[in-house]
C-alpha cells in the first residue's frame, strides 16, 4: 500500500470540529524539549509539531484519546476536557 | 430529556454503558443511557475482537442478529525482525466451537448502535450527542449528573464513560492515570473485498483471523502490532505502552507505517483503501489499577474501571466490560428494590465482580503487566527466534553446527545468567 500523511488519513474521518475552541489547552512556551519530544512521538494524530524550532498544537484533527493528558498533564497540557456535545470525531468503523 | 427524576443514569454507551442499560432496563427501571457522541459507539475503538460468553448471558446468541463482523476461527501470533518473523498459527474446529466460547471481529461504531437498540428495546432512554460535564454531588452522595446545562436526578449513576473517565476522577474515586498504566493504540481499518480476505487469509466464508505481533513495528518498544479481519475490510494498527514512549524515535503513527509495510504483513494489504484512521487508550496494568469501584449512588464499570487484561496472545477488556455492566446493574436491581443506594448496599457489585471471571482472571494475570514491561520480551526475543529460526531453516552446505550449543550460545551473547534468571523468574510468576 502507498504510505499516506497522518493528516490525509484524517480527512477520511467524519469530525464535527468546534473550530473556535479548543477542548485541549497547550503551554506552546513550554520549555522542556524531553516532555515536548513525547507527545511528539505519541500523538496519534499529529496534533502536535515542531516546526522551525518551535512546538505547534491544533486540535483539528484530534482522536480524543487523552495520550497528551497522561503524558503531560499540568506540563504542556493545561487543560484536557472532552469535546463539547456533538463535536469532535466520529467513528463510523470504530 | 426530561427533567423527571430517573431510577438510574448511565454515563457511556459503550459495551459495559449498554448491557447495564439492558438489564435495568428489563427488570422495569427507568433508565437513562447518556453519550457524548453523536451515536453510541462513535468515539469508541477496538482492535479488535469480542469474547462472546458474558454478552451470550445478556443476549442469548446474539451473533445471529448483531452486526459482527467474522466469527475468529485462526489465531496467529508474530515475532517480528526487520525482515521477517517467527509465526505461531494455530486453527482448530474448537476455536468459536460454540456460543459460549466463540469470539468474533467486531466495529464498536456498527456494534455498540445495535447494543444502543438492543437497550431502547428494552425500555431504557437514550440520548446520544450530550456530554456528561460533571456528576451532581449531595451530602457526599452521587444523584445525578448535569449535561449540556442540564441538571438530571436519579437515584444511581452508573460509569461507563471510558479509559479517560474524568468523572470518576472528578469525584476523588479515581486516581489521574499514569503513563505505564495506558498504551495507546492506533489503527487503520481497510477496505478489501470480502473474496480477497477469504483467500489471503485462508479464511471460510465468515470465519476470522486473529493476529497479534510484538518486536519490530514498536521498534522495540512496549507494545505490539495487531490485525483482525472483518468482513470486507481489515483492522490494522499498533499499540504502545505511554510509559515507554521515547524509547526510540519512531513516533507512533510511524510504528503503524513500519508495521503496514513489514514484510509478514504488507502482502496482506495490498489495494487496499484506508477508510478510517482512529485512536484510542487502552487500559495496560490490570488488577493494580482497578478503582474504587462503589460509593454513595454510584459505581464503576468497564474500562473506566481499568478492567482489561492482555496476555501477548490474547487481549481481553469487551467481555470484561459486558459483565462489569450487568453486574452493575444487578447490584442496582437490589438497590432499588431496598430503596437504599448507599455504597454498602451497592457494594454488592463489587462482590460480585470478585466472585467472577472478571476479578479472578485478572488476579490470575497479574504478573503479566510485570512481564510486559521486559524490554527482552520487544527487543531481545523476537531477534534471538530470527537467528534460532535462520539457523534452523537455512541450509547453505557449510558444515552444521551443534544447533543446542548454537542457541545457549545466542542467549549468552544477549544476556548473563542472572539477568537470563531473572527472565526467567518473570514469566514463572506472570502465569
Amino acid at each position: 500500500m502507498k504510505k499516506m500523511s497522518v493528516d490525509d488519513k484524517l480527512a477520511l474521518d467524519l469530525f464535527h470540529t468546534d473550530e473556535e475552541e479548543s477542548h485541549i489547552k497547550v503551554d506552546l512556551d513550554y520549555r522542556d524539549e524531553a516532555e515536548i519530544r513525547k507527545l511528539l512521538l505519541a500523538c496519534p494524530a499529529e496534533c502536535y509539531k515542531w516546526i522551525d524550532g518551535k512546538l505547534t498544537f491544533s486540535h483539528l484533527g484530534c482522536l480524543e484519546c487523552g495520550t497528551c493528558r497522561i503524558l503531560s498533564y499540568g506540563k504542556v497540557v493545561q487543560e484536557w476536557r472532552h469535546p463539547q456535545s456533538g463535536a469532535g470525531v466520529s467513528f463510523r468503523q470504530g | 430529556m426530561s427533567d423527571e427524576k430517573f431510577d438510574a443514569i448511565i454515563v457511556g454507551g459503550g459495551l459495559a454503558g449498554c448491557s447495564a442499560a439492558i438489564v435495568l432496563a428489563r427488570a422495569g427501571l427507568e433508565v437513562l443511557l447518556i453519550e457524548r457522541g453523536d451515536y453510541c459507539g462513535a468515539k469508541n475503538m477496538t482492535g479488535g475482537r469480542l469474547y462472546g460468553h458474558s454478552l451470550e448471558k445478556i443476549i442469548p446468541g446474539f451473533a445471529e442478529e448483531a452486526p459482527i463482523e467474522r466469527v475468529v476461527k485462526r489465531e496467529k501470533v508474530s515475532l517480528l525482525t526487520p525482515d521477517g518473523g517467527l509465526d505461531i498459527g494455530y486453527s482448530s474446529g474448537k476455536l468459536s466451537a460454540g456460543p459460549e466460547c466463540a469470539s468474533y471481529t467486531v466495529l464498536r461504531a456498527k456494534f455498540d448502535q445495535w447494543m444502543a437498540e438492543k437497550a431502547e428495546e428494552a425500555g431504557a432512554e437514550v440520548a446520544a450527542g450530550f456530554l456528561v460535564d460533571a456528576l451532581l454531588v449531595e451530602d457526599g452522595k452521587v444523584v445525578g449528573i448535569s449535561a449540556a446545562g442540564e441538571e438530571m436526578y436519579a437515584d444511581v449513576v452508573i460509569l461507563a464513560d471510558g479509559v479517560n473517565s474524568l468523572l470518576a476522577q472528578q469525584i476523588g474515586m479515581k486516581k489521574e492515570l499514569e503513563p505505564h498504566q495506558v498504551a495507546v493504540g492506533a489503527k487503520e481499518t481497510i477496505k478489501l473485498s470480502e473474496d480477497v480476505i477469504n483467500q489471503r487469509f485462508g479464511l471460510a466464508s465468515g470465519e476470522g483471523t486473529a493476529w497479534l505481533s510484538a518486536g519490530d513495528p514498536t521498534a522495540g518498544g512496549f507494545g505490539g502490532g495487531f490485525l483482525y479481519t472483518n468482513k470486507d475490510t481489515i483492522s490494522i494498527g499498533v499499540v504502545a505502552t505511554l510509559g515507554d514512549i521515547g524509547h526510540s524515535d519512531v513516533s507512533v503513527p510511524q510504528m503503524l507505517e513500519r508495521f503496514k509495510s513489514h514484510p509478514s504483513i504488507a502482502p496482506y494489504l495490498e489495494g487496499g483503501e484506508i477508510i478510517e484512521y482512529s485512536g484510542h487508550l487502552v487500559p495496560e496494568e490490570g488488577i493494580h489499577m482497578v478503582p474504587e469501584l462503589v460509593r454513595d449512588g454510584v459505581l464503576v464499570t468497564g474500562d473506566a474501571a481499568g478492567l482489561c487484561v492482555n496476555l501477548g496472545f490474547t487481549v481481553r477488556g469487551m467481555d470484561f466490560a459486558v459483565e462489569s455492566g450487568r453486574l452493575a446493574a444487578e447490584a442496582v436491581i437490589k438497590a432499588h428494590e431496598l430503596g437504599d443506594f448507599s455504597a454498602a448496599v451497592l457494594s454488592s457489585y463489587q462482590q460480585a465482580l470478585e466472585y467472577s471471571f472478571v476479578m479472578r482472571d485478572l488476579k490470575s494475570f497479574k504478573g503479566f503487566p510485570t512481564l510486559l514491561s521486559r524490554r527482552a520480551i520487544f527487543e531481545c526475543l523476537p531477534e534471538l527466534c530470527g537467528e534460532i529460526a535462520d539457523k534452523i531453516f537455512t541450509v547453505d552446505g557449510a558444515p552444521s553446527e551443534n544447533i543446542v550449543l548454537y542457541i545457549v550460545d545466542a542467549i549468552a551473547r544477549r544476556t548473563s545468567a542472572s539477568e537470563l534468571m531473572k527472565q526467567i523468574t518473570t514469566v514463572l510468576e506472570a502465569f
